[in-house]
């Protein structure tokens, strides 16, 4: 497929632009829309939102109690929706039980929340071993957790995805939803990370 | 299907990367069209969108397809792969004109006369109501068949043969084992199964749980 005759793999950038001058030249796609879905996942839908999900829940018990019962709905309160996002399921992670999320058959990933995923979740190895070996996988990312600590793995493997809420660290009760917000990573809301206090 | 794609406990990956805060989303201009272009030749190769048409598409990649330009690589290859399936391009093409760009003079092959699928998705999205009850209940004993299927599945294989509860019932969705082939929506209940680590990998694994969703054709009962 990336080879020719010669047996010479052509690089990717150039067989991107060929394969777009050809549908292009074709008018089999809009130069717009698709220019539209770059900016969309580019731009537009990222951690931030997800971050916005998880402070609210830091904040507001009863919003809180509402993403646990049905994360769909909560996150659609904050406006955020889309593909990959029809069914979404959000876990808490406490000081005894710890939920961490993979696709192990692509890279799955909830998209209106958390936008394209990082490029350690699409990795061969994370996706793997962390079904296999999850706290030596974590540990290799920089969180060691207590042996006491339960951890569930979530594969993402039909259209249901997963959030994390993290749990809000200690140090932070004087905080505004605001200034929480910017605290809460992308690696968090996966489970691969501890969110620290400012 | 039994390929690349389906990773989980698969050896000889080595260490994992650590995670970088600041990573852009795109790390090279090329990815940002290649993920544009690969949704984009995904609806026009289906006639609509079939996102499982196009996972199938990624696991019938070869492993330096699939592997050796990244995920966006193997986004813009199952792009092609099925552009060249439904006959909007000839196989070829894409490195003909990648070739032509670069300078070369080579024959571009003619445009096939198209044979896309007859698709008509009933709603929009994966999720489907229906009529009929589960077959199983939350906190029931089940297995996941230990079958290895040829076309498309969602049943990873490690946890094939394996037993584990029903945990919770999702919302029932299309089944990606025969809408990936465009032989029909044929939507099922979907489970959340919670298997423990030492049913997967042995006495000695770690202990943890894990779920995986499972489509209610991929589970048989274990009484």
């Amino acid at each position: 497929m990336t080879t020719t005759g010669s047996g010479e793999r052509l690089p990717p950038a150039l067989r991107t632009e060929a394969l777009e001058q050809l549908l292009t030249e074709r008018g089999l796609i809009d130069p717009k829309v698709m220019n539209g879905i770059i900016t969309e996942y580019e731009t537009n839908v990222g951690p931030l939102n997800g971050a916005k999900v998880v402070a609210k829940a830091w904040t507001d018990p009863e919003y809180r109690r509402r993403l646990l019962q049905d994360g769909t709905a909560a996150i659609k309160e904050l406006g955020f929706s889309g593909p990959q996002g029809e069914h979404i399921v959000v876990v808490e992670n406490t000081p005894t039980t710890h939920h961490v999320v993979v696709c192990t058959l692509c890279s799955c990933y909830p998209w209106p929340v958390l936008g394209l995923p990082p490029s350690w979740y699409k990795d061969p190895a994370y996706r793997a071993r962390v079904v296999k070996e999850p706290r030596t996988v974590l540990s290799e990312m920089g969180l060691d957790l207590d042996d006491d600590v339960q951890i569930t793995v979530h594969d993402s493997t039909s259209e249901v995805r997963w959030l994390v809420l993290p749990e809000r660290p200690a140090g932070t009760e004087h905080l505004t939803e605001e200034e929480l917000v910017s605290l809460v990573t992308r690696d968090a809301m996966v489970g691969v990370a501890k969110v620290a206090a400012p | 299907m039994d390929g690349i794609a389906d990773m989980g406990g698969t050896p000889g990956w080595g260490p994992v990367h650590s995670p970088r805060r600041d990573e852009p989303v795109f790390a090279e201009p090329w990815q940002r069209r290649a993920f544009a272009l690969a949704i984009l030749s995904s609806r026009v190769a289906s006639g609509g969108i079939n996102v499982d048409a196009f996972r199938h598409a990624l696991e019938r990649l070869d492993r330096v397809a699939y592997l050796d330009d990244g995920y966006y690589g193997r986004w813009l290859n199952a792009g092609e792969l099925m552009l060249t399936d439904s006959a909007i391009l000839a196989p070829g093409a894409i490195d003909a004109r990648a070739r032509n760009l670069r300078g070369e003079h080579v024959e571009e092959p003619p445009i096939p006369a198209p044979a896309v699928p007859d698709y008509a998705p009933t709603a929009v999205g994966s999720l489907r109501s229906m009529d009929t009850a589960p077959a199983f209940a939350v906190g029931e004993c089940v297995r996941a068949r230990d079958v290895s299927v040829p076309g498309h599945t969602r049943l990873p294989r490690y946890v094939r043969g394996h037993t584990g509860v029903v945990q919770d019932i999702r919302p029932a969705s299309v089944l990606p084992d025969t809408n990936a082939h465009f032989l029909g929506e044929n939507p099922q209940h979907v489970y959340s199964v919670r298997f423990d680590s030492r049913e997967l990998w042995g006495a000695d694994a770690d202990p943890f749980a894990l779920t995986v969703e499972m489509y209610e054709s991929y589970l048989e009962t274990t009484s």
